[in-house]
């Protein structure tokens, strides 16, 4: 088959730059040839490559705490929880994908994240993700959300791991570009960590799982540009997921590490096997001698090219320890999975690839990794202009509100703070039976088996905050995490990021970016909460807007002891209600004033850290001391919102309160701030002396609130709203606006 | 004498480690796993054929699991009287066994459903519900795609004229009605057992609500019964435990 000859035209063509491919051609003493331009253009694409963002990121704490891999060491990082195990767990986005093809989109991005999971050798226990749609009277936005969370679903629950948290969040600015970030974590015992390289002269080399077809190709390409009105064309470069092959694949592979037959293992994603062999090999400081006929194929007359870049899901590159070759045959085969040798490793470092009698690639694996020859950038910055406006709006300029009682109910029935009761119970929230907090509450909390320890487990981020303000942002979106860890009684270990951004070649962008990482890090090396690693995804435009910056943060926490795990609703008929931390009535990004006022300027809420801390820390003393029953933080909708999840987050036992809430300068303000560090606890009443002196003398402000009971939440002697008629509101807000059918 | 509990692992099962614990380490009975080529059931007394997406469950529901060589034995196994347990994607692996009549279809929400549910028993005279006679309203979650329960006028006939309906889905208090169908299915049915009363199937996840830990415990009931049939069968003196849990 005769293949194009390589010319600068075709380089760009493949989104390389014209510095770029000099640079290849300078390295190599010649021009690459066709195949070569396919495996160089999608490692050095964005997607691969970190080229834009590895700078910036390497400035984010990523060691210390109790990690036991850092950032960008293997697939996933690896934290110590004690009794010789670790918990594995990492975050990736499916932004692009999801856009045009919704199921298979978001479906794959849960099944490339478990492999990151599994292929080190842990048990995937929980899943969790964070969404971001256009607003759902859109009926493509209907369409896309529906897609997705079935996608999500479908992989998830076929495969048998648990989704058990998340968040998601409808706005204008992800219209034409949802966000589509899935997290996994899983356990593995210390001792049986597999690694994902490939060293050992002689070791052969397996391709495992699924057969290679031309699904995903330039998938990875795909997601490092702007979505547009071609982007439909690209539809052919979103993978179709087989989740029930997955679950044959983790079974296989976890056999195959136990049992010690291995040197290394990487799951094959993005850029499937050019990312597998060179990653693999690089980590190894060794090279592979692969040939490509070997590879069980799904289609006739495939090139190297192809085979390449294939991005052909549930697939897995294994370096086996020679001799062991049968062994690990013999696993696959029990599992009714394909397991060929497609080739060994060498000690040149070269990447040197045949088909079908034909040497297709000899690149040095070096040169194309990240770390490694992959190129670096800094890009330009520049504060974008729509800052100046919003800072100088002046919030008290906006008229006041006389009407509390529909704002309230308007807000609750608002789908980013009503309940995803729609998304979750699509979830199965409970297989493996470990799930004692599931979805809704302020965290999920697992049981680990054969331990007296639980993980609790979140993501989290507000865009608009980071928006106003990136660096204060993303410096929230981490303090809130921890904050809802330890509500649930945990203490905050470490955090996988998504950081979903614009086009990085934008000054304005790569300034949000910027200040968003540096937030980030300010507060992750505060909270003693390293990076363990994460995902950057850039281009998230589309032709109308780009979207709010949005840095998710997924948290994992560990709850040492069973006995502190909290929930956050109300339990007892006349327990006190206490509010910790203090307001400042900052309503610059809240749901609020959005909704009210159709307004997003302003400052966001500022975050202290030293006070976050004092709260967290007093928090979980009291939690350890057992003086609360319940512990809910106050975030998107201020101190009413948070007060009524009080009273009917448990919707089988919805229970009222009576409450003062104090007025600075404006009631509407006072209810809806959504002003940082602050939680909302219940406390039993022959317990208020302990727990008094407990917060005195931590200096901590604090606020006798009221009193649980009856069937209504009673504010201030003026505003009594009926718990039936909340409930309903904020359960069923969201499927009444999917029911609608256009 | 302690009962030996099989659980049938089939490519895709993923409820097999769930069933396992709570037999073994809640429960404290004996456990093995069974690997679906075997034809082997270890001298189980009871079979478990557990929830998940055996096969993936591409074709349909369970449709492809029943040809698996342990099926052979299953089918045996129960036409002597052998006590089985089709829990969730193990019940549809009964219908398309032809060891219990109807069939599923998809959700009448088209959405898969996963939450706790009650579950009113309506026949406590069959070995899995014999400890249920005083609490006849149980919690117990939900979790499939397919649970929506068909079937013709003459089996729903057979089915009620036999009191072969075990579980129905209710209210908390009990109320059987539409409105608390979870899925659509054909009199509000959760779980059927056959004429002999030795086949069980239900959709609700007995094997999640065992573990005190997850706050939930109604399911032991479920295998107790299952326990102390065995007992009874085996030496009818030899009752250890008692009727209340």
């Amino acid at each position: 088959m005769r293949e194009p000859e390589v010319t600068l035209e075709l380089a760009l063509e493949h989104g390389l730059t014209e510095e770029e491919f000099d640079k290849i051609c300078k390295r190599l003493g010649r021009k690459p040839n066709y195949t070569e331009l396919g495996v160089i253009s999608v490692m050095w694409s964005e997607h691969c490559s970190y080229k834009n963002s590895i700078a910036l990121i390497k400035t984010l704490p990523r060691s210390g705490g109790r990690l036991l891999v850092g950032a960008g060491e293997e697939n996933a990082g690896l934290v110590d929880i004690g009794d010789g195990l670790a918990v594995a767990f990492k975050i990736e986005s499916h932004n692009h994908p999801s856009a045009v093809e919704p199921y298979q989109g978001a479906a794959t991005g849960v099944g490339g994240i478990l492999r990151d999971i599994f292929t080190m050798g842990a048990r995937p226990i929980a899943s969790l993700n964070s969404l971001r749609f256009g607003s759902l009277d859109d009926a493509r936005t209907r369409y896309l959300f529906d897609g997705v969370v079935k996608g999500i679903a479908d992989y998830g629950n076929c495969f048998g791991v648990p989704t058990v948290a998340g968040e998601v969040y409808f706005d204008n600015s992800y219209k034409g570009n949802p966000l589509v970030n899935a997290m996994a974590v899983g356990i593995v015992k210390t001792d049986k960590v597999a690694s994902a390289t490939a060293k050992g002269k002689g070791n052969p080399v397996m391709i495992v799982g699924s057969s290679t077809g031309r699904d995903g190709i330039h998938g990875a390409t795909f997601a490092s540009e702007e979505i547009s009105e071609k982007s439909e064309s690209k539809r052919p470069s979103v993978q179709a997921g087989d989740p029930f092959t997955e679950k044959l694949l983790l079974e296989a592979t976890l056999e195959i590490i136990k049992a010690d037959l291995i040197v290394g293992i990487q799951d094959m994603g993005a850029a499937g096997i050019s990312c597998s062999t060179s990653e693999m090999s690089a980590k190894g400081e060794s090279g592979m001698k692969i040939d490509l006929s070997k590879v069980p194929l799904r289609e006739k007359g495939m090139t190297a090219y192809e085979i390449m870049l294939s991005e052909s899901q549930e697939r897995m590159l294994v370096a086996v320890k020679k001799g062991n070759e049968d062994k690990v045959k013999e696993i696959f085969d029990k599992w009714d999975l394909h397991c060929e040798i497609v080739g060994e490793v060498t000690e040149d470092g070269i990447l040197d690839i045949d088909y079908l009698g034909e040497n297709k690639v000899k690149l040095p694996a070096f040169d194309l990794v990240l770390g490694g020859g992959a190129p670096v950038y800094i890009r330009d910055t520049k504060e974008p202009e729509y800052l100046k406006s919003t800072r100088a709006f002046d919030l008290n300029s906006l008229p006041n509100n006389n009407n509390i009682k529909e704002s309230f109910e308007q807000l609750i029935s608002s789908p980013n703070i009503a309940s995803k009761k729609w998304v979750y119970e699509q979830y199965d929230s409970m297989v493996r039976t470990n799930t004692v907090v599931g979805p809704g509450c302020d965290s999920a909390v697992i049981y680990i088996k054969d331990t007296n320890k639980a993980l609790a487990v979140k993501t989290d981020c507000n865009g608009k905050y980071v928006y106003l303000n990136p660096k204060e942002g993303a410096k929230i979106a981490v303090a809130e995490s921890a904050r809802n860890i330890v509500c649930s009684g945990g203490v905050p270990l470490a955090i996988t990021n998504c950081l979903n951004f614009g086009n990085p070649y934008k000054p304005e962008v790569y300034w949000q970016f910027k200040e968003a990482i540096e937030g980030m890090g300010e507060a992750c090396r505060f909270f003693d909460t390293p990076v363990t690693g994460g995902n950057v995804s850039f281009y998230n435009e589309s032709p109308e807007t780009s979207v709010y910056p949005t840095p998710v943060i997924g948290m994992v926490g560990l709850v040492e002891n069973l006995q502190n795990i909290t929930t956050s609703f109300f339990k007892n008929e006349d327990d006190l209600i206490y509010l910790l931390g203090e307001d400042k009535e900052e309503m610059g990004g809240s749901e609020y004033v959005q909704l009210a006022y159709n307004v997003v300027a302003g400052e966001s809420p500022v975050m202290d850290l030293e006070k976050e801390k004092l709260l967290q820390d007093t928090l979980l003393k009291l939690i350890e001391s057992k003086l609360v029953n319940s512990a809910h933080d106050i975030s998107d909708g201020g101190i009413m919102a948070a007060l009524a999840e009080c009273c009917i987050m448990d919707a089988e036992n919805l229970l009222g309160a009576t409450v003062n809430i104090p007025v600075k300068t404006r009631e509407d303000f006072s209810f809806f701030s959504e002003s940082q560090s602050r939680v909302i606890l219940s406390v039993s009443k022959d317990k208020k002396d302990a727990f008094e002196s407990l917060v005195k003398a931590s200096g901590l402000p604090y606020l006798l609130l009221g009193k649980t009971g009856g069937n209504s939440l009673k504010v201030n002697n003026k505003y009594e709203f009926e718990l039936k008629h909340i409930s309903d509101l904020y359960y069923n807000s969201i499927s009444k606006l999917m029911n609608v059918t256009v | 004498m302690k009962p030996k509990f099989g659980v049938v692992v089939f490519p895709g099962s993923n409820c097999d480690h769930d069933a396992y614990y709570a037999l073994k380490k809640v429960l404290n009975y004996d456990v093995e796993f069974l690997w679906h080529k075997d034809k082997d059931l270890k001298n189980s007394d009871v079979i478990v054929l557990p929830g998940g997406f055996s096969y993936g469950d591409y074709l349909r529901t369970g449709s492809i699991a029943r040809f698996s060589p342990v099926m052979e034995k299953v089918l045996s196994f129960a036409e002597n009287g052998g006590l089985v347990i089709g829990i969730c994607n193990g019940f549809q692996i009964l219908l398309e066994s032809g060891l219990l009549p109807g069939v599923m279809v998809k959700n009448d929400s088209l959405k898969f459903i996963c939450k706790d549910i009650y579950l009113s028993v309506e026949n406590t005279n069959t070995p899995f519900t014999s400890l249920l006679t005083e609490k006849k309203v149980i919690k117990i979650p939900i979790a499939h795609g397919d649970g929506n329960y068909f079937a013709d006028e003459a089996t729903l006939k057979e089915l009620i004229e036999n009191d072969q309906i075990v579980f129905k889905y209710c209210s908390s208090e009990g109320v059987v009605s539409q409105e608390f169908n979870a899925n659509g299915s054909q009199l509000n049915i959760a779980g059927i057992i056959n004429k002999r009363r030795n086949v069980l199937g239900l959709m609700p996840h007995p094997e999640r609500a065992c573990d005190p830990v997850l706050g939930k415990t109604d399911g032991i009931y479920v295998f107790k019964s299952i326990a102390e049939s065995l007992q009874l069968e085996a030496s009818p003196n030899d009752l250890l435990t008692n009727k209340t849990i």
